[in-house]
């Protein structure tokens, strides 16, 4: 799972009125490299939960020096725009489990793969 | 009926009904690759991308990420979901550039005396709608059962706020007739013409049009 995923996946749990951002608790995490795109990058940026970013990066130990807040004319800074790319599509999580912060529910990650089925009584 | 045995959805729910020996078919079968390479080119193609841009496309019910391949090919980025985890697993075989998650379900069907069909849609709908940049499209590739059933999923679309339509194409031939539910959020687009419809009788229209005003 990449952050940028991450970064739009909520909890459906039942009840649930706020299941975001879900908390990330990984046993293995991977970098892989992917071929830089700043456009691409640029356009996901206004899209983003920037602090949830923030939080998951740091939390993975992998903030690649991210700032606290979104920097301005970001579009023409290349530098910020690679540390960017880096977090949201390099820094991969492959076991592990999203925790959603109102229920407390835990969904698996599997060799990359979050499972977020809910049983029947959750839906 | 001996033709309804032939939908998967009639035999087993997709979680069962999709397992290692049916994953394995989607990326070893040439035919099944063919067709479902074909497919997604022609949804590509319905969900109109500006040129030369690479997207962020979700792709809903991925299976073994066949249609994921062409996405890549043409430079975008995607994310997967999928009920299976054959599926899914095959994937991971493969090694699919695009991210992956467990979930969904078969919409149409009631397995179990909880589900409720036009509920399901209608919730999937919706979450997708507020998932989707304003503007945004999303196609399906769909095989509906009869007229009825086409019917219960564009009502549930357009109840969650979508406009847009039905593109079927090749509408005259049982074998390469194919339908395509093409949405829009926010804003109304043109729906595209189906293909092969050239034949087709003044007044047979292959788009059914609905509006989506409330």
């Amino acid at each position: 799972m990449k952050l940028l995923t991450h970064n739009m996946l909520t909890s459906h749990v039942k009840g649930v009125v706020k299941g975001y951002p879900l908390l990330i608790k990984a046993t293995e995490v991977k970098v892989n490299e992917v071929e830089f795109n700043p456009q691409f990058v640029s356009r996901m940026i206004p899209k983003l939960e920037w602090t949830a970013l923030v939080q998951a990066a740091q939390g993975l130990g992998h903030l690649n020096d991210l700032p606290n807040e979104l920097v301005p004319d970001y579009e023409k800074n290349e530098e910020f725009l690679r540390k960017v790319h880096r977090v949201l599509l390099e820094v991969e999580v492959l076991e592990g489990c999203l925790q959603c912060p109102e229920s407390g529910r835990e969904f698996p990650i599997s060799k990359g793969v979050p499972n977020m089925l809910l049983n029947e009584d959750e839906t | 009926m001996a033709s309804s045995c032939r939908r998967p959805e009639h035999m087993a729910p997709p979680e069962v009904f999709y397992n290692e020996d049916e994953a394995r078919k989607y990326s070893q079968n040439s035919r099944m690759i063919e067709i479902q390479t074909q497919m997604s080119e022609r949804a590509v193609e319905l969900l109109n991308l500006p040129e030369d841009q690479s997207c962020f496309l979700l792709d809903v019910g991925c299976g073994s990420g066949l249609s994921g391949d062409y996405l890549s090919e043409e430079g975008h980025l995607w994310v997967g979901v999928d009920i299976s985890t054959a599926m899914l697993d095959v994937a991971l075989d493969r090694e699919v550039e695009g991210d992956l998650l467990l979930s969904l379900q078969w919409l149409c069907n009631a397995d179990k005396k909880t589900h409720s069909p036009p509920k399901r849609l209608y919730t999937f709908f919706s979450t997708l709608y507020s998932s989707l940049a304003r503007g945004a499209r999303a196609v399906f590739q769909i095989y509906p059962e009869n007229s009825e059933q086409l019917e219960l999923i564009t009502a549930q679309a357009m109840k969650a706020g979508f406009t847009g339509g039905m593109v079927v194409d090749y509408p005259n031939s049982t074998k390469a007739k194919k339908f395509f539910l093409c949405l829009f959020a926010g804003v109304s687009g043109v729906l595209p013409k189906g293909l092969g419809t050239e034949t087709v009788d003044r007044g047979v229209s292959s788009q059914v049009q609905f509006t989506g005003q409330r």
